[in-house]
């Protein structure tokens, strides 16, 4: 039984957290969060130097060609920092989908963009209130050519180019778009978490290229949420520890009635808890880790069941990091906010934690049924 | 990152194996097996746990992780836990031996001189003699060193007087591991001394205790002016409290395994053959959310488990981390069982014949759970350890601290 990462996984663990501790503290976040800049590119940039990017991209298409779990790795660790960049969307959903279905000449043109961190890419499924995947989809692809909005898209206001699913003559296909042609209208919508942003895009006739085989769209869309939902539970696995740590220093520090606030029993116990429900979803992140880096067909069941655990526990982290700071934690002027906030967006983005419940029990009894 | 044994637990997973193939039948996998509580107190039953525990006695496959000089083989706590895995894939007995040789054993290694080790441990190992534990009180639970009972010195025995209580197994047990007061004006911790006791010896009773489930795995014990050589002390009189420690720290929860069987299979099961207003339970939502919670809420008490399996693996010891499994655990299956009755709706409070298919195991299940909340350390008990012993949080303020026993307040009750 090694049921751990290895001693060359954990140094690059380390190395990524140090870099991260320079580049990333806490105030990067924020500054994101109180400006009007959409995400931070000297950190995205810095982060692409690192090799963070291309980390899974074969070295012929200009990446590093590890693993997925050197990729998990990298994302417990952009959690931790709460790294305001679009990362998620280029890496493990943009560059997955490429990797996956796209043509030689697909990923020829896309993946060393996206290795180096020059490019930007998105994944785009909903398109309004209500949907976690690809059902409803209306936006129609019909001779190379893309009609319909896709709302909201996570860093669709930054994107170089999107993954989007449409309706064809075949049925439900991916299509890959670039964001910067005529036919293409871009506006920026609100996010409950300013430190990522979120766009609405518009398609009159914009020119698109079928990704993968026609008509293949919802299976391949959902295996390409399965493997971000992994690595998407490692980043708010990351999120949640760190949000905890503090927590926990915070309560070590604070006296109350003549002592720590965490020697009472009615705090501690709720700190245990927390911590029970971060060692939990370590857990089943780890399994949802060892399937995708091995692509065994645990994968369907193991990327919810990460996904499911991950967003709990970081919405948990989130909900008692505010509350057992007190009063200071509802302030601005502390962090608390921001975790409570990407908690929140990481839990609805790759669809709502039900939908992925029911996806589970669907798979379950699939699995029961063979 | 992966599943498979080291060269090294291969091999000894082999040699365990083919020992096991020689010796036993394999078991159906789908034999619900063994009970929680160690209930099972038939004289048939006791007769043939002590048959294979002498079997393996005899084949060297006993307590392996004991001194080669006392019986075992100096297997390492991986070894141990790869025993345990093969040894469950076969037919053999209920282990009625957990608490002697999880518990007692390893504190008479510890504690006990050289000619305590020679008298006890052989029997012990070998099954021919049960122990048991005599540690809580009505007034000393959760508050161990609270206990009252008392031993005083009288010649070259103790005379001891008192009560214990949830002893598992006392009713056929040879010898228990015991915990007194031997100085009521020492600090609470400081008047504490560890005995071991031959159950068998005139002063002793022993009353079965009836649980929800009608089970009779604990006892209340009394003890009336009962007689121990000062031979039978283990340490120093007053360090009690130290070898108490030693064997909590040997009542880890268990590892491993799952531990629930495949109780969300038989969830799933059910919710397919419930009619839930006109279509099977399973396509309600409100049902799929309850099962994929409990699905993904036991996979991860198993990987916690693979992660501490590795870190045996790796040789180091597990701490007070493990009490996650137990705390997390006990109370899912609760919740299981008690959603296992609900999906019958009205019909799942009927026990028998017109109940769902299935249903009255959740019934047994939801009887039996509320014991494990409460055993080896109450849910809270486990919540203090975790945030004071892995989080190294600070103690509470305690009312019993700096002064001598008999000065500590106490409740009317006692």
């Amino acid at each position: 039984m090694n049921f751990d990462f290895s001693e060359d996984q954990k140094l690059l663990q380390q190395t990524a957290r140090n870099f991260l501790a320079e580049h990333s503290p806490l105030s990067v976040c924020r500054e994101v969060l109180e400006s009007d800049q959409p995400y931070s590119q000297a950190l995205f940039k810095a982060a692409a130097e690192m090799g963070f990017q291309g980390t899974v991209i074969p070295e012929e298409y200009g990446g590093a060609g590890f693993g997925y779990l050197e990729l998990a790795v990298v994302a417990e660790e952009l959690g931790r920092a709460l790294a305001p960049i679009p990362f998620a969307s280029s890496t493990y959903l943009a560059t997955e989908a490429i990797l996956l279905a796209g043509s030689d000449e697909q990923k020829s043109q896309y993946l060393p963009g996206l290795a180096s961190g020059e490019a930007i890419g998105t994944f785009a499924l909903v398109e309004k209130p209500g949907q976690n995947g690809t059902e409803g989809v209306e936006t129609k692809l019909s001779g190379g050519k893309l009609t319909g909005t896709k709302l909201p898209v996570l860093d669709g206001d930054v994107a170089d180019f999107a993954v989007i699913a449409a309706q064809s003559d075949s049925g439900l296909s991916l299509a890959i778009v670039d964001l910067d042609q005529a036919g293409v209208t871009r506006t920026s919508v609100g996010s409950f978490d300013p430190s990522r942003s979120m766009a609405r895009i518009e398609f009159k006739g914009a020119a698109a290229s079928v990704l993968g085989k026609e008509g293949d769209g919802a299976a391949l869309a959902d295996r390409v949420l399965d493997r971000a939902a992994v690595l998407v539970a490692f980043e708010q696995l990351g999120g949640a520890e760190r949000a905890f740590e503090i927590t926990k220093d915070f309560m070590n520090g604070r006296y109350a009635f003549g002592r720590p606030i965490s020697s009472f029993q009615a705090l501690k116990h709720r700190l245990a808890d927390l911590w029970c429900e971060i060692q939990l979803t370590r857990s089943n992140c780890y399994y949802g880790a060892w399937a995708l880096s091995n692509d065994t067909p645990e994968l369907g069941i193991a990327a919810c069941i990460s996904r499911i655990a991950a967003c709990k526990a970081y919405d948990l982290a989130g909900v008692e990091m505010i509350q057992l700071h007190g009063g200071v934690g509802y302030t601005w002027e502390y962090d608390c906010h921001m975790f409570y906030r990407r908690a929140k967006l990481l839990s609805v983005m790759l669809g709502s934690p039900a939908s992925w419940k029911d996806k589970l029990v669907t798979r379950l009894r699939e699995q029961k049924a063979a | 990152m992966d599943f498979k044994d080291t060269p090294e637990e291969a091999a000894f997973r082999a040699e365990a194996r083919a020992w096991l193939e020689a010796n036993a039948e394999l078991a159906d996998p789908n034999d619900p097996g063994d009970d929680v509580l160690g209930e099972r107190t038939d004289p048939a039953t006791i007769a043939a746990a002590k048959a294979w525990q002498k079997k393996k006695a005899d084949g060297g496959w006993a307590c392996i992780t004991w001194p080669e000089e006392y019986g075992g083989r100096g297997a390492t706590s991986i070894q141990n836990v790869i025993w345990g895995q093969e040894e469950s894939k076969f037919k053999t007995p209920p282990n009625i031996f957990g608490i002697g040789i999880g518990m007692c054993g390893p504190t008479v290694l510890t504690h006990g001189d050289d000619r305590q080790k020679k008298q006890w441990i052989p029997k012990l190992l070998s099954g021919e003699e049960l122990w048991c534990q005599l540690f809580s009180e009505p007034s000393a639970g959760s508050d161990l060193a609270g206990l009252r009972t008392t031993a005083v010195k009288d010649g070259d025995d103790w005379v001891v007087n008192g009560q214990k209580i949830w002893t598992t197994g006392a009713q056929f047990c040879d010898w228990g591991i015991l915990v007194v007061r031997t100085d009521a004006t020492a600090a609470k911790h400081a008047g504490l001394s560890y005995f071991v006791v031959d159950m068998h010896s005139p002063g002793v009773e022993v009353r079965p205790i009836t649980q929800i489930n009608h089970g009779q795995g604990f006892n209340e014990v009394f003890f009336s002016d009962v007689r121990i050589p000062d031979a039978n002390r283990l340490s120093e009189v007053g360090n009690g409290w130290a070898v108490a420690i030693t064997t909590l720290m040997n009542e880890r929860a268990s590892i491993g395994g799952g531990g629930t069987g495949d109780v969300i299979g038989d969830l799933i099961e059910l919710a397919e053959n419930v009619d839930h207003g006109g279509r099977p339970a399973i396509e309600d939502a409100s049902v799929r959310e309850r099962i994929a919670d409990f699905y993904t809420r036991s996979r991860g008490v198993q990987y916690t488990g693979y992660r501490t399996l590795t870190a045996l693996s790796k040789g180091t010891t597990p701490g007070p981390e493990s009490s996650l499994g137990k705390l997390v655990g006990a109370a899912l299956a609760q919740e299981m069982a008690a959603f296992g009755i609900e999906l019958g709706g009205v019909a799942g409070a009927t026990h028998g014949d017109i109940s769902t298919p299935g249903a009255s195991a959740f019934h047994d299940m939801y009887l039996a759970i509320p014991g494990l909340r409460i055993a080896g350390g109450t849910d809270e008990v486990l919540r203090n350890i975790i945030s004071e012993r892995v989080l190294g949080l600070p103690p509470e303020s305690r009312a019993d601290k700096g002064i001598a026993f008999k000065d500590i307040p106490t409740g009317p009750a006692s």
